[in-house]
């Protein structure tokens, strides 16, 4: 439900895009190094689909990396910007077709 | 159900120095993602990276080339203009970039940005703001916020702060932008557009400064202050450029982002007086 496009939401009064059924939203995988997060949470807080949690396990300086957050599997659109935001360069996507 | 892969290397390694990793910067410190953001601009840039030229002077910021796996040059405190003026001018087939803080571009080499800026030398300036002298412990700058505090301003800064975009376009700077570490995808566009354009230009990064800036002025963490830049920036291109102070006390004041100026003026070149002059 959450990845359809917003025409194809149900929205009452919503225009359909005439190319609606070749739309794709892509999908994305996300990969972490946890020894170089610092715990800023930047990615946590600023994912726009709200992928990511805290981690329970701490990396070796102490810092809880980001994690995929439970039920959240599918919902990385690879916006990438967890990956541009992120200071350390500890996080990134890669498309899964 | 599909979960996060752990994995060793970071695809834009090719580009940083990845073995010197991690970087000395704080947790919730903007720079590393100002860094990344020119990182990715340069690759995207299409000009290949061993005509990339990255200098800085000192500071925290100014760290940054060290970490860049392109040609890069760490020079004195304040100095990165003159040094990169040099190689631009030597080497016009190079894309030279300043990356240095406030403190080191306004307070300390002022007037080498001025100068460069009226000579309109192809140079890429971009400044990370964080208000205050980070690496050194807080004090204030040339760009302190009035009335925010500091190590050396524990009432309030009494100062009027450098209203940057607007000095300078002043002085005579081809690109005027400013974003902040939140604005990553602006602020690679952005970084992008000017390493295609001649003349100087110049893009205003606001970062948050946990341990200098923030402490004292009750904002919690670097996180915090990007809710700060997510609540009360406001894009606008066209705004006027004199309005653009920055007070974070009063929380109805917008602080106003966008790409502010862009004009063509004939570069410096010496020996070469063009004929044709164009005012933008």
């Amino acid at each position: 439900m959450e990845n359809k496009p917003a025409g194809d939401r149900g929205v009452p009064g919503a225009r359909r895009p005439l190319n609606l059924s070749q739309a794709r939203i892509p999908r994305g995988a996300v990969h972490v190094l946890p020894q170089r997060c610092k715990g800023c949470n930047f990615c946590i807080e600023f994912c726009p689909k709200e992928v990511l949690a805290p981690s329970k396990d701490m990396n070796a300086k102490g810092y809880h990396y980001p994690v995929v957050a439970e039920g959240k599997g599918e919902a990385c659109i690879r916006c990438q910007f967890c990956d541009l935001v992120c200071p350390e360069l500890a996080i990134y996507t890669e498309e899964v077709f | 159900m599909s979960k996060e892969t752990v994995v060793a290397r970071h695809p834009l390694d090719e580009l940083f120095r990845a073995d010197r990793f991690p970087h000395i910067l704080c947790p919730g410190c903007g720079i590393g993602a100002a860094m990344h953001c020119l990182a990715q601009a340069m690759t995207e840039s299409g000009i290949p990276l061993d005509r990339h030229v990255c200098v800085s002077g000192i500071g925290c910021s100014s760290r940054v080339p060290g970490y860049l796996n392109v040609d890069s040059y760490h020079t004195t405190h304040g100095r990165s203009i003159p040094f990169a003026t040099g190689l631009a001018l030597v080497r016009p087939d190079l894309e030279v970039t300043v990356f240095a803080g406030d403190g080191d571009l306004f307070a300390i080499g002022g007037n080498h940005f001025i100068h460069a800026a009226r000579r309109n030398v192809d140079l890429n300036v971009i400044c990370i703001n964080n208000f205050n002298y980070g690496m050194t412990g807080g004090q204030a700058g040339p760009t302190t916020p009035f009335g925010a505090k500091a190590t050396t301003a524990p009432f309030g800064n009494w100062e009027r702060p450098f209203n940057l975009p607007y000095l300078a376009s002043a002085v005579g700077a081809v690109f005027v932008a400013r974003w902040t570490t939140l604005h990553v995808r602006q602020l690679k566009e952005a970084v992008r557009s000017v390493m295609k354009k001649k003349g100087f230009a110049f893009i205003e990064v606001l970062s948050p400064c946990p341990t200098g800036f923030g402490r004292p002025n009750g904002i919690g963490d670097g996180l915090e202050e990007m809710e700060l830049y997510r609540e009360r920036c406001v894009v606008d291109h066209k705004a006027s450029l004199p309005d653009m102070d920055i007070d974070l006390r009063d929380k109805k004041r917008p602080i106003v982002l966008g790409n502010f100026l862009n004009l063509d003026r004939p570069h410096y070149q010496p020996g070469k007086i063009p004929q044709e002059t164009s005012h933008g």
